[in-house]
């Protein structure tokens, strides 16, 4: 039997960046991952740095992400690029929307400029004419977010850490079973996105399954990562599924082409009918897209809690058992805060933003 | 456009050309697609400068010009339904249903990664024939022929009757090897007598055993290469290099449909009973893609699952001898040519061996799982999605390829993304 | 060898007659033009020949990351290569 300080299962970012953080800290760190690193919706993602504004507790958790990211803005595997995030705006009642949304984001410390109709088309020419103007979020960037996962779990495993290519078998009092019978002892924290049902049942979570297309390179056709201002409506509305107007820059010159949230299906087959929405979406504000190739299309699940907060925190009722999952779309943003939120609490210390929104109390009886 | 075919036959290469015929014999409505713009396949594949031998242009008449078949070039597979492809051309994407579908979707080359195969000048043996009949300039260049198996011969006389100045056929199979196979081939006459046709259009041109190319030189293209054969190493400047090392079916269509597959060494071939008919009741294949034969065993199975897959299972009954016959020449083939322990040591740590992200051999070391070393290095994320980088590793023994998505090949966005290509019931928005 | 119409069409602006159903690969190898760049920069040019390796894509029509093998020529096609 082996004893460690943190038992970390998962190694996605955000089990990725627990594991690299605590052994940071100087805790015997064991992870345990079946996969490869990064290998579930950590490789789905799109990899966008963003800050979203539409629940406080949320935009706290992405402000104090994004500024522990920029510790890896010059880590060449992590390809962090810094296109800036430009919102778009297809009408006067989204235009009308942006004053308070960029006054939210000032407020949490984000800078941001209003974009006229004239300036989105010299940012942007490739966009469809008749779009309202914009916002634009100049510091966000985007980054690959296997690799970056895989450097985390790589430097941890350097302080000493020890990685378990094993499933885990069962939660213990004090500890897990692996399922080749391995018995590891100490505090575990469970960071296994939508596989948290199966270790956890008693927090509630669902997968929202997503499609992602990329296309063949083509250098500066868009220059941000792009996204309509309704996207909100479609991340966060419970509609059975929904697809928004989700484009990215790959540093490669490939285009990235979000997104679409679907409930209700839990296979990782692609959906032609699904792809055909998505893409249909994109064309209204990038028709230029419509003659490119895609290269490939893969999806990947979204662990969703009923409030869409992350679990991050103590598991009531438990014995030395930690989470951190349930970050829907964000968690590639979220991974870095999420982990000083849960490590910080473990280690008894003060965290840096107040962390009762993401207790997982909230939705235990 | 959506169009419903009784039998649609993917592919417009001896296979299916065979069953297209096949097919409308027994009254069916027949779709025939390739990727290509001209029918014929690779083996009769068109020629701008050269008239087809006679079988050829028979073939490819007698399925082309029969009024039930739709003849649709240049169009590509991108995704399946059940029942139904999703395909593309130039202009459009469209929805071709089908009560039954031929995979006759053939074979590539096998292309093995050694140092300087990046250069400019250097194509795959096949590569080397189909670019030549596409127009592309060889009267006058100097060519050298390398690589495995009989294809190096076919490839040495296209070039030759394009003008090029053959410097050699290098085949890495030892001497013994290629003896006995040449012995064995009285068993199979027409083969006999097309072997010695191409020797007789190859007079003078020397053919060495038992010969493997170490590297490709030059800078920002091919000038030199440098050869191991029995009596030591030497270099041989010339223009272009021509190398592959034999065929590999051409499996995704067939893995997105859900096929059943079995592997012949590192590479997929699609398993058929004596009908061609594959695990799904509608899914015939045949030809190359059921592991490599040659031409006449793709036409006698292309004619077994044409006529099968109209229900005219008598017909096919009959040519039964003639497939059995035609696939043991297929064994001897693969039982005399294996691949020498050189050509598998021949990549250096510092070869590429994606070529579409350009991804070392070195690069990947440390991985274990293709899944792990793809997300890592991007090898085969490319747009080749794969195809020539999963077979040399499979080849190689390092990893072996995952599962099939769609788009089957690079597709247009519009296509996807049309709203008049899917089942009008499916339409959510 | 046949009687063969020819086609004219410009590859990075210069002219090249071919034979009609000839490939762009053809055309663009008849002027003695390279193909395009790898990611990293080095020259790539045809290797499959049958649209397998992607190694040839060039602008044909206004349209990036075409394969010239796999595209017959027509009269004054525009093609550009290596951007």
């Amino acid at each position: 039997m082996k004893t460690y300080d943190l038992i970390v299962v998962g190694a996605g970012i955000v089990g990725a960046a627990c594991a690299d953080y605590a052994s940071a800290e100087g805790l015997r760190v064991a992870i345990v991952e079946p996969g490869p690193v990064g290998g579930g919706a950590t490789a789905a993602a799109m990899g966008h740095l963003v800050a979203m504004d539409d629940d406080p507790a949320e935009l706290a958790l992405s402000r104090y992400s994004l500024e522990l990211w920029e510790s890896l803005s010059n880590l060449p595997q992590a390809e962090f690029s810094r296109c800036g995030t430009l919102w778009v705006a297809s009408n006067e009642r989204e235009l009308a929307s942006i004053p308070a949304k960029r006054a939210r984001l000032a407020a949490a410390g984000v800078e941001t400029e209003a974009i006229d109709s004239d300036t989105l088309y010299r940012l942007e020419p490739a966009l469809a004419p008749g779009l309202a103007g914009g916002m634009r979020v100049p510091g966000e960037a985007v980054v690959y977010p296997p690799a970056v996962a895989r450097h985390l779990v790589d430097r941890a495993v350097e302080r000493g850490a020890r990685m378990y290519s094993r499933r885990v078998a069962h939660i213990e009092y004090g500890g897990v079973r692996l399922d080749d019978d391995t018995r590891l002892q100490g505090p575990a924290l469970i960071a296994t996105g939508c596989a948290l049902a199966q270790l956890l049942p008693t927090l509630p979570l669902r997968a929202r399954k997503g499609h992602l297309v990329i296309t063949d390179r083509h250098p500066g056709l868009v220059h941000h990562q792009l996204l309509e201002l309704g996207y909100a409506d479609s991340a966060h509305g419970d509609a059975d599924s929904s697809v928004a107007f989700n484009v990215q820059p790959r540093p490669t010159g490939q285009i990235l082409i979000g997104s679409s949230r679907e409930f209700g299906s839990s296979t990782p087959e692609v959906s032609l009918p699904m792809v055909r929405r998505m893409l249909a979406r994109s064309f209204r504000f990038l028709p230029a897209l419509r003659q490119l190739d895609a290269l490939r299309i893969w999806t990947g699940f979204r662990p969703v809690s009923p409030d869409g907060r992350p679990y991050l925190g103590r598991v009531p009722h438990e014995h030395q058992l930690w989470v951190a999952a349930g970050h829907e779309g964000l968690g590639i943003t979220t991974s870095l805060g999420s982990a000083r939120l849960v490590v910080d609490q473990l280690l008894g210390r003060a965290t840096a933003i107040d962390a009762s929104p993401y207790d997982p109390a909230r939705v235990v009886a | 456009m959506n169009e419903y075919y009784d039998v649609l036959v993917v592919g417009a290469g001896p296979a299916g050309l065979a069953a297209a015929q096949a097919a409308t014999s027994h009254g069916a409505r027949v779709g025939l697609i390739d990727a290509q713009a001209t029918a014929g396949g690779q083996v009769w594949r068109h020629d701008v400068r050269h008239a087809a031998p006679s079988l050829a242009r028979r073939s490819i008449g007698g399925a082309l010009t029969h009024s039930r078949v739709d003849w649709l070039a240049r169009t590509q597979v991108v995704a399946v339904e059940t029942g139904s492809l999703f395909v593309e051309d130039p202009r459009r994407g469209s929805r071709l249903d089908y009560g039954a579908l031929v995979l006759a979707t053939g074979a590539r080359e096998l292309l093995l990664p050694f140092p300087g195969w990046t250069l400019p000048g250097v194509t795959g043996a096949g590569g080397l024939q189909a670019l030549a009949k596409q127009g592309w300039p060889l009267a006058g260049r100097r060519v050298l022929i390398a690589g495995s198996g009989p294809l190096l011969l076919a490839a040495a006389a296209t070039a030759k009757r394009h003008g090029a100045t053959v410097l050699g056929i290098y085949e890495q199979a030892g001497a013994d090897a290629v003896r006995r196979f040449a012995g064995s081939l009285w068993r199979w006459p027409a083969k006999a007598i097309q072997a010695a046709l191409l020797r007789g259009q190859l007079a003078g041109v020397p053919y060495r055993c038992g010969s493997v190319v170490r590297r490709a030189l030059g800078d920002s293209t091919l000038r030199t290469v440098e050869l191991e054969g029995p009596h030591g190493i030497e270099q041989v400047p010339c223009d272009q290099l021509a190398i592959g090392y034999g065929l590999l079916p051409n499996v995704e269509l067939a893995q997105l449909l859900g096929c059943e597959l079995r592997w012949e060494g590192a590479h997929p071939q699609v398993s058929t009973d004596i009908w061609q008919q594959t695990n799904i009741d509608t899914v015939y294949a045949a030809g190359e893609v059921c592991g490599i034969g040659g031409r006449d065993s793709a036409r006698v199975e292309g004619a077994i699952a044409g006529h099968a897959a109209a229900g005219a299972r008598s017909a096919a009954m009959a040519l039964q001898p003639r497939r059995r016959h035609a696939r043991a020449f297929a064994e001897a083939l693969r039982t005399r040519f294996a691949l020498d322990a050189r050509v598998y040591a021949l990549a250096t740590p510092d070869t590429l061996i994606c070529r579409c992200e350009d991804v070392a051999l070195s690069d990947m070391d440390g991985y274990t799982d293709t899944r792990s070393a793809k997300l890592a290095t991007r090898c085969g994320m490319g747009a080749c999605q794969g195809r020539i980088c999963g077979a040399a590793l499979a080849e190689l023994g390092r990893f072996s390829g995952g599962g099939q998505r769609p788009p089957l090949f690079p597709a247009r966005l519009s296509t996807l993304g049309d709203t008049d290509f899917f089942p009008l019931a499916t339409i959510e928005e | 060898m046949n009687a063969i119409s020819s086609i004219r069409l410009f590859v990075d602006d210069q002219p090249v007659d071919v034979p009609a159903g000839a490939s762009v690969a053809a055309a663009i190898a008849t002027l003695g033009i390279s193909f395009r760049r790898s990611v990293s920069g080095q020259w790539r040019a045809p290797l499959c020949g049958m649209g397998v390796c992607f190694e040839c894509r060039v602008r044909i029509d206004g349209i990036a990351q075409q394969r010239a093998c796999m595209c017959p020529v027509h009269d004054g096609m525009r093609v550009s290569t290596h951007e």
